[in-house]
């Protein structure tokens, strides 16, 4: 029982990852690859990890498993703040498409 | 040239998605293991996300994409120690995963700041 809901949850982070790493592929901004990446790929992997501590059981490696999820649920968004802030401090431009740059406005305040 | 690119990227997606579905990656894994397709095809999957991964740092338009694509790499190879975990019964591979997704998060937020055009000790 708690085998194939393990099962479940693996295969439900494999589409994660895949449709995360399509969008990184497919996606025409910086800002835009960023968002679906970092998201879909955090869920997915932490669905994957969390698939291993349902088929492991309370073992070592199950509850090592948990612990990895706590670390990559406090550490992606972070990571990918500052990847966002570099990147647009670094002067990369928006798609051509996009309406509203709220960044921009506030960084022409503070100046 | 668009439409090529379409007829080459469709071609890749479904010779991949034939290849996943006829073998499988048994040859890994400890011979009386239940379930070993999925996790053969699994690992196929994970390969193929981590092949987009790379086409994205090759041709990346500025450094910021490649800095995105490495970071994202990086949280997939932790999935993929996660189910080398379970599919080979070592229970080392998600040691390897942890400590993975430490230097991960400090080499991205160390190329974040060089992006940024700041000193690393600021």
């Amino acid at each position: 029982m708690l085998t194939g809901l393990g099962l479940i949850f693996v295969g439900a982070g494999l589409a994660f990852d895949l449709f995360g790493c399509l969008g990184l592929v497919r996606l025409p901004d910086v800002y835009n690859r960023l968002q679906a990446a970092t998201k879909c790929v955090t869920m997915g992997t932490c669905s994957i990890l969390f698939g291993t501590f349902l088929i492991v059981g309370f073992q070592a490696q199950g509850v090592k498993a948990l612990l990895c999820i706590v670390f990559l649920l406090l550490t992606s968004p972070v990571a990918a703040h500052a990847i966002a802030r570099g990147a647009h401090r670094s002067g990369v431009k928006l798609w051509k498409d996009s309406v509203v740059d709220k960044y921009a406005e506030d960084r022409e305040g503070e100046a | 040239m668009k439409t090529l690119r379409w007829f080459l990227g469709a071609f890749v997606l479904t010779g991949l998605v034939t290849f996943v579905c006829v073998r499988h990656l048994s040859f890994l894994f400890y011979p009386d293991l239940p379930y070993v397709d999925f996790y053969g095809r699994s690992l196929y999957i994970l390969i193929l996300a981590s092949v987009l991964c790379l086409y994205r740092i090759a041709r990346g338009p500025t450094s910021a994409d490649r800095i995105v694509a490495v970071d994202i790499l990086g949280i997939m190879i932790v999935g993929l120690c996660s189910i080398l975990t379970i599919s080979t019964g070592r229970p080392w591979y998600i040691d390897i995963g942890i400590a993975w997704a430490l230097q991960s998060f400090i080499s991205t937020l160390a190329l974040s700041k060089y992006l940024e055009g700041k000193g690393f000790d600021e």
